[in-house]
């Protein structure tokens, strides 16, 4: 039975549904015979066996159920009436009919089920007219029913209870130990004798492995499953805790039983993506007749299965692929043979499991996306910049595709290119926690590419804190996450304006605080403050930073729906009782996206912005000086206000700090070979003049003497070092000599211990006086 | 005979349809969902289910509950779903006929009128019933 094709297979079931209807229908027809619901009923189950049969080549069930249908079509038509001889001979067919589909569920042919007794008994019940009561009662072998007084109670019970053993090969009377069915099925008595050894207990015909289960009891179960999980890992944590070990052992045994039922119960909701695919055929056919193509369609991995609501919803979106590849895709015969290509396209849809996802891939041989009109359209939509679309890869060109309101299609035509392309189905896709790209070379072709998790119900989350509750963060939408260092306030984080940003890995990535959208704590500012983890996550086509307070681990959580006015909130997923039993919010990344990152153009400008800013923050502009003895120290150039030649002379002391006056004020001087402990250098005569930098902050300067200014180079801070001493931050290489990097502030320090107290303003002031 | 679960809010008594009633017991911790309107009170876990709390007392316009004092939960079906309402004590359940039912006053403050169907006359106070659907649609 294995090699049994699934037509046939699936035939036998729904057969077998259909003769217990008919059954039914039958024995009630007997007790109404002008019923024309049961009538019509008995008539399109008859029907469809016999289409099916000749379909599927079983002569024999086709012949007798032709001439049941013969008979029926009379019954039907009002031609004759419903008796007992007529419900009798109808019943004694649907048990042929039973004992052939036996026969062709035991060995997939017909056996040597006869026929012939009961086509000659319809005929002569259809002919006979007056003749046809005793005909047909005596061809049935009980004439009990029709000549006794009370014509139908002996058949109603007997026939429907018992005439699966009946007809089944006649050897199975002595396990039944019925007598009566013999009555019926005598017919089959002389034929299926090699299949009489068989036991009718040991195999499970088709009909019976497999049962219609309404789908809402399959998604009940779901949940209660779901519920169980939590609710073991729940007492594994308790177990874990104490030093039962009687408990412990429960609790392990929990944790496989409930793992093994989650799973199976998982299964029975798979379906083969199959099921969707079957109409492809017949879409791209008619598609390839109005769009003037020739397409040849390829189907591999069908059998790849999928959770039944998640091929729910990707249904849309896969058609919408076809079409768009066949419409757009490929291109017409007398196109593609200029090209040098066969004039027939090839459309191949490809399924199959990678990285506990399903991938589906739909590729067609055709023209191609051109990135360049793709560029020139998101420019003309002003999606990007020119700029922008100078840098970008040919892949992420090619994915603008995806934008709301991006068509390329160039006339609109009644297949495709309505303008409600690819988000469409980008979104439906995110909707359901997939992914979808798409892969194109001019010319040869196109793939597109479907990510769709495996099931809906339970998914692998990031577990986060903010403001002291808890959130959840789909994986799927989570990139990576990096730790700020907290020690050091804000680490990282710069702004672009008001804007947060982070520089990571040389990319600036926008960063969205997480409390500053759901305005919690104590405001956005705060919330980044207080913030330690990036976030690094991806939605639609964009990356950011959420920044949360702390991350806690990941889980596999049991999404639940929100009521409907949470929903509409647009920042939660869905709600989920994690392991310890706390509800948490399950976080819609893409609504956070849309609703924190404003438009995306602003972004887009604001980033750009920013770009100018940061090639000149960088490459540092830094100072480079000499303070004898060949030692060069660089320092920002930035917190330099002057340079000053001024004479030796004017150098004065107060309380042992030499300082000069210096337009109107007092300037304290620190001399940085001093302060970088360089003196004692030979020939350290003190010159006629010194050489000052002037360093400013609000209204107060301090000059650091130096003995020669050297050049204001540009400082890559990539290539520091950490060699560290005192008054020193690190160093460098700049301009083929190793170069200090001066601590300024340190320096600073040095003439003006005072500088950097906001109170003390006119502290030596009031000392010289 | 109409039968009502009491509660008290702010030192008034309240009634649910003891029929709508699922369960009532002690306040679980709840979690806040920052940007609910007002009245959410957060969601709770009920046996593994996640339920939405509306506080009474925000939806009546009455302040909130003293410091320290616990309220407590007082389960409802709506719509075929679980809704918790946060009040300050639970009452018995009572019975009470028809003739003692009158309309909401038109004095009534009008946050409460769209909560409240009506009031019923008992000896010693007015019973205050809530519409179980628009309180739970904070």
């Amino acid at each position: 039975m294995e090699d049994m094709d699934d037509i046939v297979r699936e035939f036998l079931v729904e057969s077998h549904e259909n003769l217990d209807q008919l059954d039914q229908d039958l024995v009630a027809l007997e007790g109404s015979p002008g019923s024309r619901d049961l009538l019509s009923s008995v008539f399109r189950t008859v029907h469809t066996i016999k289409g099916t049969s000749g379909f599927l080549a079983f002569s024999q069930l086709e012949r007798v159920t032709h001439a049941g249908e013969n008979l029926l079509v009379e019954l039907r038509d009002g031609h004759r009436a419903m008796d007992g001889p007529t419900t009798d001979l109808l019943l004694r067919l649907v048990d042929t009919v039973r004992a052939i589909l036996a026969a062709i569920d035991r060995d997939g042919t017909e056996g040597a089920v006869a026929v012939d007794d009961v086509i000659a008994a319809i005929g002569e019940l259809q002919h006979g007219g007056a003749t046809a009561t005793a005909t047909a009662t005596a061809t049935a072998t009980t004439p009990e029913p029709a000549e006794t007084v009370e014509p139908a109670a002996p058949v109603e019970p007997a026939a429907p209870v018992e005439p699966v053993e009946a007809v089944e090969p006649a050897a199975a009377d002595p396990v039944v130990g019925v007598p009566q069915p013999r009555r019926i099925g005598e017919p089959a008595a002389p034929g299926p004798a090699p299949a009489a050894t068989e036991d009718p207990t040991s195999s499970r015909g088709v009909a019976d492995a497999s049962i219609r289960v309404d789908v809402d009891l399959l998604d009940a179960l779901m949940r209660q499953v779901g519920e169980l999980v939590l609710a073991r890992n729940q007492i594994t944590r308790l177990a874990a805790g104490g030093e039962d070990a009687e408990l412990t052992r429960t609790a392990q045994r929990l944790h496989l039983i409930a793992g093994e039922l989650q799973e199976g119960v998982m299964k029975t909701r798979m379906q083969p993506i199959e099921h969707v695919w079957s109409k492809m055929p017949r879409i791209v056919r008619d598609l390839a007749a109005h769009c003037d193509r020739e397409v040849q369609l390829e189907m591999t991995g069908g059998d790849t299965e999928l959770d039944r609501s998640l091929l729910e919803a990707v249904k849309d979106p896969l058609t919408h692929l076809v079409r768009n590849a066949v419409d757009h895709g490929i291109e017409s015969p007398a196109e593609r043979v200029a090209a040098g290509k066969r004039p027939k396209g090839l459309l191949s849809m490809r399924a199959y499991h990678a990285g506990g996802q399903v991938v589906v891939e739909i590729a067609d041989d055709g023209r191609g996306i051109d990135p360049e009109k793709i560029a020139a359209k998101a420019l003309e939509r002003g999606l990007r910049t020119a700029e922008q679309l100078a840098v970008m890869s040919q892949g992420e060109i090619i994915n603008l595709v995806f934008h709301a309101g991006f068509s390329t299609a160039e006339s609109v035509t009644n297949v495709s290119g309505r303008g409600v392309g690819m988000d469409v189905v980008r979104t439906k896709i995110e909707a359901i926690g997939g992914a979808v790209d798409v892969d194109s070379t001019v010319g040869r072709g196109t793939v597109w590419r479907l990510g769709i998790p495996l099931t809906l119900a339970i998914m692998p989350a990031l577990t986060v804190e903010c403001a002291g509750d808890l959130y959840a963060v789909p994986q799927v939408n989570l990139l990576e996450l990096v730790a700020l260092d907290t020690q050091r306030s804000r680490a990282g984080i710069e702004y672009v304006h008001s804007a947060p940003v982070y520089r990571l890995r040389g990319e600036l990535l926008p960063l969205v605080s997480l409390a500053g959208v759901l305005q919690v704590g104590s405001g956005p500012e705060a919330g980044a403050e207080q913030a330690g983890v990036i976030a690094v996550v991806q939605a639609d086509q964009q990356r950011f930073g959420l920044l949360v307070d702390r991350v806690l681990n990941t889980e596999e959580i049991v999404v639940k729906p929100l009521a409907a006015r949470l929903k509409s909130i647009g920042v939660y997923a869905g709600a989920t009782v994690l392991g310890d039993g706390r509800v948490a919010l399950i976080l819609d990344v893409q609504s956070i996206a849309r609703r924190a990152l404003a438009s995306e153009g602003e972004l887009a400008r604001a980033t750009r912005e920013f770009d100018v800013e940061l090639e000149v923050a960088a490459t540092e502009q830094v100072l480079v000086v000499g303070i004898g003895r060949g030692r060069r120290v660089a320092m920002p150039l930035a917190s330099v206000a002057r340079l000053e030649l001024v004479p030796a002379d004017q150098v004065e002391l107060v309380g042992g700090r030499e300082v000069i006056q210096y337009r109107g004020t007092i300037l304290p001087l620190a001399r940085l070979d001093r302060v970088l402990r360089a003196h004692g250098a030979a020939g350290a005569q003190d010159p006629a003049e010194l050489l000052l930098v002037v360093y400013t902050l609000a209204e107060r300067s301090v000059g650091l003497v130096v003995d020669e200014i050297v050049d204001i180079v540009d400082d890559d801070a990539g290539q520091h070092s950490d060699i560290v001493d005192t008054g020193l931050l690190g160093s460098t290489v700049l301009g083929d000599r190793v170069t200090e990097l001066l601590d300024v502030r340190g320096a600073v320090l040095a003439a003006d211990p005072s500088f950097y107290d906001a109170d003390a303003s006119h502290h030596l002031v009031g000392a010289i006086r | 005979m109409s039968q009502f679960v009491t509660f008290t809010l702010g030192g008034g008594l309240y009634g649910v349809a003891v029929t709508r009633v699922q369960e009532a017991l002690r306040a679980h911790t709840r979690t806040r969902v920052p940007l609910a309107p007002v009245g959410v009170a957060g969601l709770v876990n009920l046996r593994g289910q996640v339920v939405l709390t509306v506080d009474l007392r925000a939806r009546l316009g009455l302040g909130p509950l003293a410091e320290g004092a616990e309220p407590m939960m007082v389960v409802v079906q709506v719509d075929g779903e679980p809704v918790s309402l946060l009040v300050d004590e639970i009452g018995d359940v009572v019975d009470v006929g028809p003739e003692a039912f009158e309309p909401p006053p038109d004095t009534l403050d009008a946050r409460m009128r769209s909560v409240i169907l009506g009031a019923y006359k008992l000896d010693a106070e007015l019973l205050l019933v809530l519409d179980v659907d628009s309180a739970a649609a904070a």
